[in-house]
This record gives structure tokens, C-alpha cells and sequence, in this order.
């Protein structure tokens, strides 16, 4: 008898996958991790670690627990704690790190029901709970060779203070130059600070065709037009914070952000607006998680007002 | 002019430049009455009674129907109303073969001095849309308005991958091209006719330039290769750079779109007097032998097709196609019959690719971005899983022509094919 499979249209399929694309993600973040480990030394790696693992082992336990399927294998919960541990300072306790771990994946993903269903980055979130938990540890600069003669570091050692601060203060004497700021030698989470790093994945991924131009570059280009628009320095805006690490990675998170290239395109400016506003004019010196937290929460609004115009709809 | 959108998948044209193999007469074929879309045909011969080559076996059922012809000489064996491989409902016609292939009497060229008497030629021959959808070809080209006819356009994009029929038509047949086309020109008088092609099938150009060389009024249009790029609302925006409103026909923004091997079947009708009853098909795919065009009479089981190509590669296949991949369906035996708008066969030995785990959906809106009319599958999906109708009408599923674009891109291996199916279906029964 005849053993043929019968299926539905298209019958070929490109090779492509979701474990790919975080795969791709992932390699996109070495250069940045690698920077963060030169800048702030080995525990840097350290912390890196212990989030990827617990995100990891939170993945899997809930999932278990739920009886769910196990979807550790696509990689993405890697990635919540690779982005979340670059949002962290260097000196955060291990413990901390495994909460926020456990927030990112339970609270904000698993919960909602996991991969593609959570509205909010999940590692943006986490950050924002430790921020608001652990202010002192989440604040607690160390500031990268602070010891070494060569390397000439104006900010006060173990409770340094990052660039932005300094700016929210008016301490702006004692800055980082700008080179130093584009190569990450300053105080800052640890992945944030490797701007060129960072634009090195970002390029990377843009030629993979993992993300789109829309949401960095509008992001970016808001930040630094708006910033000189109100009499900032527009290049330390650039790059004294986390924009580049949001503009690239979390920016452009599929699941949390529109699926629209216009959607996109608000997204980041939006995006980039928020952050001025929270920079300039909130008591806390850094904005960009907070504004990708509220573009997040806008992102079905917006999907739902770009929504594309199919070929010759007639109303 | 906005660029139309789609996706470049391996093209695998393998045979592009093979000889058709002629298919020995076979010894039973078995015809169905609905080939086309629009109403079955109605038989009007009956059980034990002899027939002839091109006799017609199946009347028109309506307007919008097409007659069917005996592809064989012989005794017709049984009236089914059954389809004997599928079970469906569906009248079809088993003729057993003399093995003579005797020709009708009735074969002879038809008078064709005025429009009408074209369109009655054209509908005679049995010809159906035969890019793969199978519209009658009569009551398509019956255009209230053809002082407003600006495009013929001559569809020979034959963008699905293994496809090669319709350039063998351009390459073998190009003398019923050209007697196709100047009788469009001479009745319907289009002010412009396009014959499209891709730029990958450069043999079907160069012969079609050199056929049309001397007519001002046709234009050999080379297109990207870019699939769908057969689609005939997408080739209209990339050729006439004009967008066929929702719900509107073609010949709304003054253009028809006509296959070429369509062209190729009335112009033969036309010339000889010999209706559509046989057909080029593409037997290719990773598990056939020695892939190859086949010249098969409608209603030969397929199996015979893959018979001639040297068989499989190993026993049996795991998938069989009928239709390209982006588009056609997986058949259920290699009993089923060749049909009219049958183009090509597929063999694969792995259906492994198919059955890939489907995993949720991370918006990344790749389907966006292929979508050559431009839909929303995520939200389609979302909606008709939801049972939002009011969603699904608003992002005009009905307007989705299942191209398969989508499907293709998913990085989640998601079916949206089968759930834009199944909405559509959906909302036809709540329209109710």
C-alpha cells in the first residue's frame, strides 16, 4: 500500500529557525561580553554566568513544574541572562543576580506563557526590579582601573559614579573622554559599555537580517538630536549610557516590540524620546530601560495602528 | 512603482532544457468532471459506449465551466461519482483504452470570423486557466469593456520552483504562442500585449523575442525572479504598475492576465481543431530517476509519469506533489490522475522537512515582510484562533492568495497556509 505523506501547502520551507536566530543573537553579543570581561575583569564573566545558568534552570524547572514543553534548546532564555547580566554593575551580589534571573524568566516570561507571549523584555523588567529591590547594589559603580597608573580614571573607585550620573549631577569635570566612552572604559553596568562592541553585534545582526534598521537607528538618531536639541552634549548622550545595548538588543527584541517596520520606526523614537525625558528630567540618571519598558507596553497599540494596508483594500 | 514582495526559494529547474518524453497510450484513464474551478462538467456519454480521441465526453455545467474531451479512444468503463482514490464526491469518467487512439470525426477547425465565434473557439477547446487555478478560459477573457483593454499580459513567469512546462510551451509550442497571441490582437485588441518571463529562463526569452520580433505591439516584459512573481495580481503591479482594488477583476484597471500554455491550447483548438487533451508536465523532485517533461493525455494516473522518468529513486517515495512546492498538493496515491491544470510532480524521499515541531510564534515579522499582498498572517492567526471575525475580515483574509510566502519564511515552522485556509472558510460559513 501506498505510504505517502500528505500535507498542506508550501511544501519546502527556508532553513531558518527560531533556535538560529537566537543562536545568531548570542554570537552578536560576544564582542560586548569580551569587552565587558577586558574592562571589568573576570567577574564580569562571572556574573555573566550565573545569569545565563539560572535563567536557564528557571526556564526548565517552571516548565517542568507546569508540565510544559521544554524550550530551553531555543536559546532564548540564554539570552535574557546574557542581557540581563550586562544590565547588571560588576559588583552584584551572586545571590541578586539568580533573583533577578528568576524574575526575568518566571515573573515576566514563563507567566505570561512563555517564548512570544510575554509583552515586556524580560531582562529589562528584572533590571528594573533589582533597580527598585537592590538600589544600592545596582548603583554600586566599580570603576575599571582605578588602580592602574596608565589608565588616568577620574570617577571615585569602588563607588564611582557611571557618566550619566555625573552629567545628572553637574560633576562634569571629571568625565570620561569620548574615546574612552565609545571603547567602554568607564563605570556602568558591565555590557553597556562597549559601544563599539556593541555596534559590532548590532552590525552583525543586520547582516544576518535578524533585525531591522528601524528601531536602533531611530532610536539613536532621537537621542542624539533631541539631547542637542535641549542643550546636552548630544555624543555624551551617545554613548555614556545603556543606549547602544537598548537600542540593538533590547529594542529590537521580537516578541516585545511592533512587527511593523513602521511600527518599529515609532518604537525607536519613542523609544529615544522617553530616554532624553527620563534622562534629563527624572531624579534618576539613566532612562533607557524605562523607556523600552513603556514602548513594550505600547507595542500591541502599536501593532494594532500600523497595521499594513493590504494591496488595494478598498475601505 | 512600488516593488513587489516575495521570496527567492532554490529554483530547481532542472529541466529547463529536456526533451519531452512521450507517454505510451495508456491503459485506462480516468477523467473528473471538475478540472476547473466553477461548476463540474456533466457527462454525456455513457457506460459501454465507444469513444473516440478528443470526443467530448463532459458538456459545460454552466457559464462558468469548461467541456471535457476523451484523451483516449476506447470503451468508457464507468461513471463514478465517487473519486475512486480519494473517496470524494466527485463524477469522474473511466475510459478503458483501445490502444488505438482513433481520431474523433467530429475534429475539425472551427470557423472563427468575429469575436464571438472566438470565445465560442476558446471555450470548445476545453481551455482552463493553466498556470494552476484553472479558470475557465472563455468566460475570462469575455471582457464587457474591451475598448478599455490596455495589457494583455501573457503569463510565462512560471515562478514556482521544478516548474517547466509553461517554458517548454514557450520553447516547443512558440508557433501556437504566436497563433494564440494574434488572434488575441486581432479580436480583442489590446492596445499592448506582454508576454512575462523571468529572468532566469533565458532560452523562453530569447525565443519568444525572436518569434515577436516583428510586432511593435508585443513586448517581451523579463522580469526579476521572484516568487510569486506568476501571481497575476502581482504581475499586473510589476508590469502595468497598477493595483487591482480588493474584490475588482482585472479587467477593472484594463488588463487580462492569460497563461501562456493556456494561449498555446485554444491557438492549437483553433488551428487543428484538437481540443485540450493532453498536457507537458514536469515530473521532477529529489526522489525521481531521471527527471523529465512528459507528454501526458489528461486522466493517465501518475504513476505512469514517474514510470518513464526511470522510476524512483527508491521504492516509494514519502511525498508526492502535484503542483509545485510553494503551492501544489501532496497527493494521497500515485493512482490519482493527471489533470488539466497538472504542470508538474513532485517526488521527495524525506518528508522529514514537513514535520517539523512547530514552535510559538516570536513576532518577528519575517511574514510581514514577504507578503506580496501585503497581509498580517500573525494577526490572521491570532484572530482566528480567537474567533474574531470582525479581525479577520478587517485585515481582509479573504484576500490572501495562499501564495505560501509566509509559511516559507516562519522561523517557527508555523502552518499559516492552513490557518488562512481555514479562516477564510470560517468566515464564508458565518457569511452565511
Amino acid at each position: 500500500m501506498d505510504k505517502l505523506t500528505v500535507s498542506v501547502s508550501p511544501h519546502i520551507h527556508y532553513k531558518i529557525n527560531t533556535s538560529r536566530i537566537m543562536l545568531d543573537v548570542l554570537i552578536a553579543l560576544i564582542p560586548a561580553f569580551i569587552t565587558s570581561v577586558i574592562v571589568f575583569g573576570a567577574r564580569a564573566a562571572v556574573v555573566t554566568c550565573v545569569c545565563v545558568i539560572s535563567c536557564i534552570l528557571c526556564e526548565w524547572g517552571f516548565e517542568k513544574i507546569t508540565k510544559r514543553e521544554n524550550t530551553i534548546g531555543d536559546y532564548s532564555a540564554c539570552i535574557t541572562g546574557v542581557l540581563l547580566a550586562f544590565n547588571l554593575p560588576v559588583t552584584i551580589p551572586i545571590w541578586q543576580a539568580v533573583f533577578g534571573s528568576a524574575v526575568a524568566i518566571i515573573l515576566v516570561k514563563q507567566l505570561f506563557g512563555g517564548l512570544g507571549k510575554n509583552f515586556a523584555n524580560p531582562a529589562i523588567t528584572a533590571r528594573i526590579v533589582m533597580f527598585l529591590a537592590f538600589s544600592v547594589s545596582m548603583t554600586n559603580w566599580y570603576s575599571p582601573y582605578e588602580s592602574t597608573s596608565l589608565w588616568v580614571y577620574p570617577i571615585d573607585g569602588v563607588a564611582g559614579a557611571t557618566p550619566l550620573a555625573l552629567m545628572n549631577s553637574g560633576n562634569t569635570d571629571s568625565l570620561p573622554s569620548i574615546m574612552q566612552m565609545f571603547l567602554g572604559v568607564r563605570g556602568g553596568s558591565l555590557g553597556e559599555t562597549g559601544n563599539l562592541a556593541l555596534l559590532i553585534g548590532g552590525i552583525y545582526l543586520m547582516i544576518r537580517k535578524v533585525i531591522t534598521w528601524h528601531a536602533p537607528v531611530s532610536f539613536i538618531v532621537v537621542v542624539f538630536g533631541l539631547s542637542a536639541l535641549i542643550g546636552q552634549d548630544p555624543v555624551y548622550h551617545l554613548f555614556a549610557g545603556g543606549l547602544f545595548l537598548g537600542a540593538i538588543f533590547m529594542a529590537t527584541d521580537y516578541v516585545t516590540t511592533p512587527y511593523t517596520n513602521f511600527g518599529r520606526l515609532i518604537f525607536g523614537i519613542g523609544a529615544g524620546l522617553l530616554t532624553v525625558l527620563f534622562r534629563v528630567y527624572s531624579s534618576y540618571p539613566e532612562g533607557v530601560s524605562f523607556a523600552i519598558l513603556l514602548m513594550n507596553i505600547l507595542t500591541p497599540y502599536i501593532n494594532r495602528f500600523t497595521e499594513t494596508r493590504p494591496l488595494g483594500r478598498v475601505k | 512603482m512600488r516593488r513587489s514582495r516575495g521570496i527567492s526559494p532554490p529554483y530547481n529547474k532542472n529541466t529547463a532544457s529536456s526533451t519531452v518524453l512521450r507517454l505510451p497510450i495508456p491503459a485506462q484513464v480516468h477523467i473528473p468532471m471538475k478540472m476547473h474551478s466553477g461548476k463540474p462538467a456533466i457527462p454525456v456519454v455513457k457506460v459501454g459506449e465507444d469513444v473516440k480521441l478528443g470526443q467530448l465526453i463532459g458538456e459545460m455545467g454552466g457559464y462558468v465551466s469548461s467541456p471535457i474531451h476523451a484523451s483516449v479512444s476506447g470503451c468508457v468503463q464507468s461513471i463514478n461519482d465517487r473519486d475512486p482514490v480519494t473517496g470524494q464526491k466527485a463524477v469522474s469518467i473511466t475510459i478503458a483504452s483501445d490502444g488505438l487512439n482513433t481520431l474523433c470525426p467530429n475534429i475539425k477547425r472551427p470557423n472563427v470570423r468575429t469575436l464571438q465565434e472566438f470565445y465560442d473557439a476558446v471555450r470548445d477547446s476545453g481551455a482552463v486557466g493553466l498556470g494552476g487555478a484553472g479558470y475557465p478560459a472563455a468566460p475570462k477573457l469575455a471582457i464587457k469593456n474591451l475598448e478599455e483593454l490596455d495589457y494583455m499580459l501573457i503569463n510565462g513567469a512560471e515562478c514556482e520552483p521544478y516548474v517547466t512546462s509553461d517554458t517548454n510551451t514557450m520553447v516547443a509550442d512558440a508557433k501556437h504562442v504566436y497563433v494564440g497571441v494574434k488572434l488575441l490582437m486581432e479580436f480583442m485588441m489590446p492596445k499592448k500585449v506582454c508576454i512575462c518571463i523571468e529572468d532566469n529562463k533565458t532560452k523562453a526569452i530569447q525565443i519568444m523575442q525572436e518569434t515577436f520580433a516583428y510586432d511593435s505591439n508585443v513586448e517581451v516584459c523579463v522580469l526579476p525572479t521572484l516568487y510569486p512573481q506568476g501571481e497575476r495580481k502581482v504581475l499586473v503591479q510589476n508590469i502595468t504598475g497598477r493595483i487591482v482594488p480588493e474584490g475588482a477583476r482585472l479587467a477593472d484597471v484594463g488588463v487580462n492576465v492569460t497563461n501562456v500554455t493556456t494561449v498555446a491550447v485554444f491557438a492549437r483548438y483553433i488551428a487543428t481543431g484538437l481540443p485540450l487533451i493532453k498536457k507537458v508536465v514536469t515530473v521532477d523532485g529529489p526522489a525521481v530517476k531521471s527527471p523529465s517533461n512528459v507528454l501526458a493525455p489528461i486522466g493517465t494516473p501518475i504513476r505512469e509519469l514517474f514510470d518513464i522518468c526511470g522510476g524512483f529513486v527508491d521504492e516509494m517515495p514519502k511525498i508526492v506533489l502535484m503542483g509545485g512546492p510553494m503551492m501544489g498538493y501532496a497527493q494521497p496515491s500515485l493512482d490519482v490522475p493527471v489533470v488539466k491544470t497538472t504542470n508538474c510532480l513532485i517526488a521527495c524521499t524525506d518528508s522529514s522537512s514537513l514535520r517539523k515541531k512547530v514552535t510559538a510564534c516570536i513576532k518577528c515579522g519575517r511574514c510581514l515582510s514577504v507578503c506580496p499582498m501585503r497581509l498580517m498572517p500573525p494577526g490572521i492567526e491570532t484572530s482566528y484562533r480567537t474567533k474574531n471575525y470582525e479581525a479577520l475580515k478587517r485585515l481582509r483574509v479573504n484576500m490572501c492568495v495562499e501564495c505560501g510566502c509566509c509559511a516559507y519564511v516562519c522561523p517557527a515552522q508555523r502552518h499559516l497556509v492552513q490557518v488562512i485556509r481555514l479562516a477564510k472558510e470560517r468566515l464564508w460559513l458565518e457569511g452565511k
